[in-house]
């Protein structure tokens, strides 16, 4: 860049000079070095909000969390983890020499992997999966016969790449990341108590610490157990990106030992407990019935003879060509914080009817709303759109919820059930929702009044009830009971979210409050597990 | 949440609309006299209905055909017949006709430049003149630039530099200018993005613009015609992913070709009437745009109480 500054400046330099325009060469010298001057001093790096976090230091260390309960395991010995060899042996003095070795020569790149990871690793993994949603938030293009071509899970590269990682499908990735890595940490801390092997600095003063000093015995590490969980279950959700997700646990675990913080046995014994774990929920979502969630042309047809038949307006694809309702048969899959039952009885009555005069009212209301788009009410459309090529709206939670715990300082083992308590809600909340959304097959705005624009994408999906609601009513619920001071934020967060939908034309005023409440029950039952695993809040 | 969108050039930068419109602007080889000021109103509409999504020309059927419309002021007034400063205030207003996606309108960015001419030579039967142009460009509105292709501008505020040289033998001429355009950061509404990796920000880095602009054609104190070829390259930025939406940050290069035609009225010179159009020709994260612009300009004389016929130095 500076040199074609230069480049220019020594041309018109020349130019001048053939003119012999001294006081107008200077000018042009200063005004040139002015420029430069300028585009020097304004660089254009910024920090994203955690890169500069610090490293985690918990205020308690949960040192009985072994005593929670778990999600699905039936006790936190249901895998074993073999007793550490202890520090005296020579087997243990090579491994601390393995440290000493790493530290000798620090790159730079491995100080910044050690800092970047040790900010926490539940809060780094959790940014991960949200990147990896993102990337992979898009729509499929169509055919050239006009169909819709589906991801396939069996040949991820191949166009349409797998996942199509929309809100549901987020929704259940966030979820069984998180529940995997708090099973595996339950499990983990009971292992650290029961076997109290020190951490490799307390055996050793001589290795330098690169990270916060605590009491926490090192054997599994949690880190370890952290990615070793998350590496089983995103394989499963993102098998196309295995070595990105595989790199990043080396570089994870490779941290954890430069910094000093376990020796390999500890990285070792974390990551084959975190991978067994997660095992068990790998079965699980094989079996939720989110495999079969996309229906079938006759599945899709159903629904709207089904509404017809009601006497109802049925919802129509606003896409061109009419693409498939996304995920129709989600309402199915098998929710984490109550049984099936529950979740059919979560599902709220039915829509203003498509013909009533208040159906009406509340479609004119929106015709208002995206004729008068004042530029608060628009940042608030886009700061919650949350659409294609997005973390979806339940990565928006966790975002939000993440940044609140970077300062709440929670041991790792917290982190997970904080993080496992708020991506539960959020997918029975899809769960709820699409079942809610499927069952009455409601118009969008803009169908019923094609003079209703958008400020953002309309998602292919029926209205009623609005997801943005639904997440953020469920997140705002359990968010609230986590972190009591910040209960009226997140209420009103999600009332902005909620609102968001109507000011953009996506959604009606019955969408948005209904969505809310629903999502708040939800929430609900979440704080009432909270209440009951031991955790003491 | 599943739309695909394209942007429309004209609002890439200023300097792609100013580039179509032909009187005495920041990229041609004529300079107001001194003390002249020359203002008016430029009406332009530009569309496109396929678009680059990176390299991949496409349609979208969700979209159907993206209009932008602009009303403009622009205005040159001559400091000194070798210095000169503009400005060019538009208000834009965009428009999908398939789809359900909404317009929107407001006003742009104010652009302002600095044009000067520190040589002027006379060889034989031509003309050669060298030009040093700056400029600044900055948002007049709180307009958001994340809503591509419906979003009227890209929010950034822009330094540039441009060196240009102009030949004139009798009546035809040829100009060609390069330019260098800084452009600062944008922040956008929403707190996170994905790029080519995801960024806990709501500021997104905005690459520099490099263009290279050529024309030819006609010259007279009556009447011009012209061709040109505009160039732009982004210099970074990256391709829209498949079926993606477009983003303020993407490498967004096009070449245009266009004429322009600059009459002034021989009864009344004070007045000329101004026309043009332009389309592209290759592109990536752009859309194919094609427009056209009309615009009135009236010359002031600022300086003198004695009415004498305005002048561009340049037009011979």
């Amino acid at each position: 860049m500076f040199s074609i500054w230069a480049a220019n400046q020594n041309l018109l330099l020349k130019l001048l000079k053939a003119n012999n325009m001294l006081s107008i060469r200077n000018s042009v010298k200063l005004l040139l070095g002015g420029v430069i001057l300028f585009q020097v001093s304004c660089s254009k790096s910024f920090s994203g909000r955690t890169d500069n976090t610090p490293a985690l230091t918990p205020s308690k260390s949960d040192i009985d969390a072994g005593l929670w309960k778990p999600i699905l395991l039936t006790s936190p010995t249901e895998f074993a983890v073999p007793a550490p060899v202890a520090t005296t042996t020579p087997e243990y003095i090579a491994q601390i020499s393995e440290i000493k070795s790493w530290q000798e020569n620090l790159s730079n790149e491995e100080k910044d992997m050690v800092k970047y990871w040790s900010a926490g690793a539940v809060l780094r993994w959790n940014e991960i999966l949200r990147e990896l949603v993102a990337k992979h938030n898009l729509p499929p293009y169509q055919n050239p016969d006009r169909t819709y071509p589906a991801p396939n899970a069996n040949n991820p590269l191949a166009y349409p790449t797998f996942p199509f990682a929309n809100p549901p499908y987020s929704a259940r990735a966030y979820a069984y990341v998180s529940a995997a890595q708090y099973d595996a940490l339950v499990a983990a801390y009971h292992y650290k108590k029961l076997y109290n092997r020190s951490a490799p600095y307390k055996v050793d003063a001589a290795i330098k610490v690169l990270i916060p000093q605590n009491d926490l015995p090192s054997y599994p590490s949690e880190d370890a157990v952290v990615a070793g969980a998350a590496v089983e279950v995103m394989k499963l959700m993102f098998p196309g990106d295995q070595e990105f997700i595989q790199q990043k646990a080396e570089e994870h675990k490779r941290a954890r030992i430069i910094a000093g913080a376990n020796v390999r046995s500890d990285i070792e014994a974390g990551e084959a407990l975190g991978k067994a774990v997660a095992a068990k929920f790998v079965t699980r979502a094989r079996g939720d019935r989110a495999g079969t969630a996309g229906g079938n042309a006759a599945a899709w047809k159903q629904l709207e003879t089904d509404c017809i038949a009601r006497g109802e307006q049925p919802w129509y694809s606003l896409e061109s060509p009419k693409r498939p309702p996304m995920l129709p048969i989600f309402g199915k899959v098998k929710t984490f914080l109550f049984d099936s039952l529950t979740a059919v009885s979560l599902r709220p009555g039915p829509p203003p009817l498509t013909g009533s005069p208040k159906m009406l009212d509340e479609t004119k209301e929106i015709l208002g709303y995206v004729n008068n788009p004042t530029r608060e009410r628009l940042r608030i459309v886009h700061f919650w759109a949350d659409g294609a090529g997005t973390v979806t709206p339940p990565g928006h939670w966790d975002a939000i919820a993440a940044e609140d715990f970077i300062t709440k300082n929670f041991s790792e083992v917290r982190w997970a059930r904080n993080m496992a308590l708020l991506n539960m809600s959020l997918m029975d909340a899809a769960i709820v929702c699409w079942d809610t959304k499927y069952f009455y097959f409601n118009p969008r705005p803009c169908q019923l009044d094609p003079k209703i624009k958008t400020l953002t994408g309309v998602p292919n999906f029926p209205a009623y009830i609005s997801g943005h609601s639904t997440f953020s009513g469920a997140a705002a619920q359990i968010l609230g009971h986590i972190v009591p001071d910040r209960k009226a934020a997140y209420e009103a967060m999600a009332k902005e979210a909620s609102d968001s939908r109507m000011f953009g034309g996506i959604h009606y005023r019955a969408d948005c409050e209904v969505g809310l409440q629903v999502g708040a029950k939800i929430g609900n039952h979440a704080i009432i597990r909270a209440q009951g695993d031991g955790a003491g809040n | 949440m599943n739309n695909s969108k394209k942007r429309t050039l004209f609002s890439v930068l200023c300097t792609a609309c100013l580039a179509s419109a032909v009187a005495q602007t920041d990229i041609d080889g004529i300079m107001m006299t001194k003390n002249n000021f020359c203002v008016g109103p430029v009406y332009s509409y530009s569309s496109w209905k396929n678009y680059w999504e990176g390299t991949l020309k496409r349609d979208n059927e969700n979209l159907g055909t993206v209009s932008t419309q602009q009303f403009a002021v622009m205005g040159n007034y001559g400091i000194s017949d070798k210095l000169n400063v503009l400005f060019n205030v538009p208000y834009v207003k965009t428009k999908a006709t398939d789809g359900t996606l909404h317009g929107l309108k407001g006003f742009q960015d104010l652009s302002l430049f600095v044009k000067y001419m520190p040589v002027e030579k006379k060889i034989g039967k031509s003309d050669i003149s060298l030009y040093a142009i700056g400029g600044v460009s900055t948002p007049l509105t709180n307009y958001t630039p994340d809503f591509l292709p419906m979003s009227i501008g890209l929010a950034s505020t822009n330094v540039m530099l441009r060196a240009m040289a102009d030949y004139q033998r009798g009546k035809f001429f040829t100009t060609i200018s390069g330019t260098y355009i800084w452009r600062s950061n944008v922040k956008i509404d929403r707190d996170s993005y994905y790029d080519t990796e995801l960024h806990l920000s709501n500021e997104v880095e905005m690459p520099n613009v490099a263009t290279f602009n050529f024309r030819a054609g006609y010259r007279s104190q009556s009447l011009i015609a012209e061709a040109v070829v505009n160039n732009m390259t982004t210099l970074g930025g990256f391709d829209i992913t498949k079926n993606n939406m477009p983003f303020p940050s993407n490498k967004m290069n096009a070449t245009m070709v266009g004429v322009n035609f600059k009459y002034v009225v021989i009864a009344f010179p004070e007045l000329s009437v101004i026309a043009g159009a332009n389309t592209t020709v290759a592109g990536r994260n752009v859309g194919q745009s094609t427009g056209f612009y009309g615009g009135l300009f009236y010359v002031f004389d600022l300086g003198r109480k004695s009415k004498s016929t305005p002048q561009t130095s340049q037009s011979k």
